[in-house]
């Protein structure tokens, strides 16, 4: 062999670039096929009858109506689910079809499949359903009270008798928010020919779904194959299934590939949402400021069926109280079976609401004591070597809070808006708002949260790294919903193989094993660490068969030699690796609510300046300001995305979005009136990333994208707090709230 | 379902006196919503886009298929500030006046215009034509004086229209949304002043006491513009609702009615 000419190859788009996304131009160009453009030969289509009624009995089904009509193949009902007839990612609870009673607004009762969507609609419709309708439980304390509680955390820590100086107490609600992912739900089941199923459905963690549909199909686990989707967005709305199970059923049953798409208003029916909650809060400290004791109680509304809400209560207890030390600490969570819509994951996982209410204790308390609302947080900040105030684990990793604190603190605050453009003042094109009527206030809260799965879940990322003459291909489950995982996934065996041409090869269940769910923070941490894993593997492998010391995009080299080429590496037997990657162990709370519950911490701070017309209740966000830990930044820009996507989320729940209940009934389940942030509303984000590196994340990344929307809801509220003096113990904070009104 | 597409306006009348209950469809930003949604399964549409007098806007009559995009763009200061907060650039781009009349939504962002200015709705039908004052026409929440057979061909204005008007409106976000309150306001030569408020009731209303408060005054007093909007307030019918409380729209009412009096005082 020579290596005359051959020059060393430049690693292009590794660790710590802003890489560019490989889909980003398909996306961008509209070629992209999401799971919506999906389709296949003698196609069917799905169509779902629900129940918008808060909760009744079923009195009367009968599906004849649809059946006799004319291109309808199918139509199943809760008694032809051929397996397990309940489904959920942790408790699996709810009913795949409803079992003779609704027990949330928007249930589904039966599916159809027919032709086209249209017959599948109208077949849908003309089935007879009889309902007598129940009295909805939808109130929080009366659920306490008739023990409708599907998890209670108790947290008990430090001595019950200590007591604080200075004492501030407050009640807070936070409204049901939702996922709002851009794409709605779709899916594609194609039959085998064999009795078996592939389905393509909207999902973060296909193996998870695996289990569920070959339990609910009655299939063998090798029967069923899920597939990773190309899905618009998630935010935990995708961690239970939605129509996954409705179209395997009626794949199995017509033997044909059946789809399903749900338009908006289904969409709201058919995924879950964030927990709304009750919370009671009382905070002790000393005159200088330390916290002595913190009590509080949650009521998170779980609504119809528990799935995830077990540990969603749990991370609203153990985060009750925020980054911040505190000796003695009382908590009691409950998360409550209701009949309003079921409630699950959503970005922060039960972190969110508890952030609302605390940060707005610390400010209540840093008044009282008269102290900057900043100085006060620097002086109860939890860091490593620190214990965790509810649960008492040692905080053994980095944990830079007084660092995103300061570094927030020294972002300098936005001018004055001296423009008369009404898209930068309170009620925009409205024309509500004259300039000289708008008050500003300025806003803080830190945020803090869990990554990964905690309480001794066995959490663990699977996958597999393979050199070719071309690069390498990575392997792996891990769902992208357009997070950036792929990414990043490329840009860690890049910097790793040190070879700019690697790709990511997404497998179904049948290939690969699990790599987790897409949440909890995870993937960059989980599927990012096992990949790194299998890439150093691979790279240790090619350097040893060859003989170098050095690896890159041409091959093997030594002393500055060729020793041999990627085609002539791969000749022989294939270089390959698959890695089974677990994070430290953690374990179960003991009945306290004691123990070392969780891996790892991040932590965020945000500044929010807000512009207030006090006399009508108009606001604009003018800016929001952020310092985020990251461990590591591997992809600057792709944080950066994720950081204002975050604060958009955030800052949602804190002005717009909010489901509108009414008696378990959903009032607002549009666009139309569902209201997210459009580009009007969104501020210009300042954001700083503190970058203190995680031991055991790849390349020293932390999972982060989390963060930025768990405490950019209280920063805001913070901030019209400071601009009207009205205590705002709700979100998202209402006009009528602003003015003192109802 | 069967679509009719006339190309002119007597092919449009004969078709909806042939199809008296056919949904007529102009940008669809509504019509299309509720189909969408279930709510309404017409069984024949007559799409109004090619009949071409439906368009025309001269001196003093706007056609009902000019759309809010057309409007935004013209020289009435009201109507284009309106324009503007109506859903986004597509939707404003297919949205028609005579399409916020025909749904007769309560928060319906050109109607506090049209009442402002006391403008006649002008109807077409096979049989012929009629005007009706815009209070005669607009008769409760998505109900209307409009027959069967019969279509809105346009608004009339009055023969002067005051350059002194203004629109405001209030929503939860800073664009693209439903009013939660609107409000127009005019403003004559003589110092007669008429004020349209949205969202506050079961139609458009009109504040006429306080209307009359501050007729011909040149420059209210700040005492009288407290009491120009106490009256404003006390007389809205606003009800609640998933997007606000009845007790905020009449807070929120009088304090939109003063500021757009003031921004047209000053124009």
């Amino acid at each position: 062999m020579t290596d005359l000419g051959v020059r060393r190859p430049t690693l292009l788009g590794g660790v710590g670039e802003s890489a560019a996304r490989p889909d980003g131009i398909a996306k961008t160009t509209g070629e992209f096929e999401f799971l919506g453009d999906m389709s296949a030969d003698g196609m069917l289509w799905g169509a779902t009858r629900r129940a918008y009624v808060p909760h009744a009995r079923i009195v009367g089904l009968d599906v004849t109506p649809a059946l006799a009509m004319r291109g309808v193949h199918a139509v199943l009902t809760f008694d032809d689910v051929p397996g397990h007839r309940y489904q959920g990612q942790h408790v699996t609870d709810q009913p795949v079809l409803a079992e003779g009673v609704i027990r949330h607004w928007g249930e589904a009762v039966a599916v159809v499949a027919a032709d086209d969507p249209e017959t599948a609609r109208r077949a849908a419709a003309a089935i007879t359903l009889e309902l007598e309708e129940l009295e909805p439980l939808t109130d929080l304390e009366e659920a306490l009270e008739r023990g409708e509680v599907y998890r209670h955390v108790r947290v008990r820590r430090g001595d019950p008798e200590a007591r604080g100086e200075v004492v501030v107490e407050g009640t807070y609600e936070t409204g049901m928010q939702d996922p709002a992912p851009l794409g709605n739900e779709a899916g594609l089941a194609l039959p085998d020919g064999a009795g078996g199923v592939d389905i393509w459905g909207p999902t973060q963690w296909t193996h998870v779904d695996h289990r569920q549909l070959s339990a609910c199909l009655g299939l063998q686990p090798e029967a069923v194959r899920v597939h990773p989707c190309r899905i618009g967005g998630a935010f935990g709305a995708r961690e239970d299934l939605s129509l996954q199970t409705h179209i395997g059923m009626l794949a199995l049953r017509t033997g044909r590939p059946v789809k399903m798409v749900y338009d908006r208003s289904e969409s709201f029916a058919g995924h879950v949402k964030r927990h709304r909650s009750q919370m009671r809060y009382r905070h002790e400290a000393d005159r200088d400021g330390n916290l002595v004791r913190v009590t509080a109680r949650l009521l998170l509304d779980g609504g119809a069926y528990e799935l995830t809400s077990a540990a969603v209560v749990a991370n609203s207890s153990y985060f009750a109280v925020g980054a911040y030390d505190c000796p003695n600490v009382e908590v009691d969570g409950y998360v409550l079976r209701t009949n309003d819509p079921p409630t699950g994951a959503m970005r922060g996982f039960g972190a969110n609401q508890p952030c609302f209410a605390a940060e707005a204790q610390m400010d209540r308390l840093a008044a009282q004591l008269g102290m900057d609302p900043l100085e006060l947080r620097l002086r109860n900040a939890l860091e490593q070597g620190g214990h965790l105030a509810t649960t008492g684990q040692l905080i053994e990793h980095p944990l830079p809070t007084r660092e995103v604190i300061r570094s927030l603190a020294a972002i300098p605050l936005p001018e004055p808006n001296d423009s008369d453009d009404p898209r930068l003042l309170p009620g925009g094109t409205g024309l509500t708002t004259p300039r000289s009527g708008v008050v500003r206030g300025v806003g803080y809260a830190v945020g803090f949260k869990n990554l990964q799965f905690s309480e001794a879940f066995d959490d663990y990322a699977e996958a597999r790294v393979e050199l070719t003459p071309d690069g390498a291909v990575v392997h792996t489950a891990a769902i992208e919903v357009g997070q950036g995982l792929v990414t990043i996934l490329e840009q860690i065996v890049r910097s790793t193989l040190n070879m700019t041409h690697v790709r990511v090869a997404f497998d179904h269940t049948g290939r690969i094993g699990s790599a987790g769910s897409t949440s909890a923070s995870r993937q960059t941490q989980m599927a990012g660490g096992a990949a790194l894993e299998a890439a150093r593997r691979v790279r240790d492998e090619a350097l040893e068969r060859a003989g170098g010391d050095e690896l890159d995009e041409a091959g093997v080299w030594r002393d500055g030699r060729l020793l041999a080429s990627l085609e002539e590496l791969c000749a022989g037997a294939a270089i390959e690796h698959h890695v089974r990657y677990r994070h430290p162990a953690t374990e179960e709370p003991d009945e306290n609510g004691q123990g070392a519950l969780h891996v790892d911490f991040c932590v965020a701070a945000h500044r929010a300046v807000v512009d207030v017309d006090v006399d009508l209740g108009m606001l604009r966000v003018v800016e929001i300001a952020i310092a985020q830990d990251v461990g590591k930044a591997l992809n600057p820009q792709q944080l950066h995305g994720q950081i204002e996507g975050g604060i958009a989320q955030g800052m949602g729940q804190a002005i717009m979005e909010e489901v509108v209940l009414d008696r378990g009934v959903v009032r607002n389940p549009t666009f139309m009136d569902y209201l997210l942030p459009t580009s009007l509303d969104m501020p210009p984000v300042e954001a700083v990333l503190v970058e203190e590196p995680s031991p055991w994340g790849p390349y020293g990344a932390k999972g982060m994208a989390e963060l930025p929307t768990v405490s950019a809801t209280p920063a805001v509220a913070a901030a019209i707090r400071a601009a009207t003096g009205r205590p705002l113990d709700r979100v998202p904070v209402r006009p009528q709230g602003i003015v003192g009104l109802q | 379902m069967q679509i009719l597409r006339p190309r002119d306006l007597d092919g449009a009348l004969d078709a909806l006196a042939a199809h008296p209950d056919a949904s007529l469809l102009a940008g669809g930003t509504d019509l299309m919503v509720e189909v969408n949604l279930e709510h309404r399964r017409p069984e024949t549409v007559i799409a109004l886009r090619r009949v071409g007098e439906l368009a025309e806007w001269r001196d003093g009559f706007i056609g009902a298929t000019v759309t809010y995009a057309r409007m935004e763009r013209e020289r009435l200061p009201a109507l284009a500030e309106l324009a503007r907060t109506v859903g986004s650039p597509q939707i404003r781009a297919a949205g028609t006046l005579g399409g916020n009349l025909g749904t007769a939504s309560p928060a319906g962002d050109a109607l506090p215009f049209l009442a402002a200015l006391d403008a006649q709705v002008v109807l077409a039908s096979a049989e012929g034509r009629r005007r009706l004052p815009w209070d005669e026409f607009l008769l409760g929440p998505g109900h209307t004086a409009l027959r069967p057979g019969e279509l809105v061909l346009g608004v009339e204005l009055p023969d002067t229209v005051p350059a002194r008007q203004a629109f405001a409106k209030i929503g939860v976000r800073q664009a693209m949304v439903i009013a939660t309150v609107n409000c127009c306001v005019v403003r004559h030569d003589d110092g007669a002043t008429r004020v349209a408020m949205g969202a506050v009731g079961p139609t458009v209303l009109r504040a006429r006491e306080a209307e009359a408060l501050v007729a011909g005054v040149a420059e209210p007093s700040p005492q009288l513009l407290d009491e120009f909007q106490r009256l404003v307030s006390k007389e809205v019918q606003p009800i609640t609702d998933h997007r606000s409380t009845a007790e905020y729209r009449r807070h929120a009412a009088g304090v939109l009615a003063r500021r757009t009096l003031e921004r047209c005082l000053h124009r």
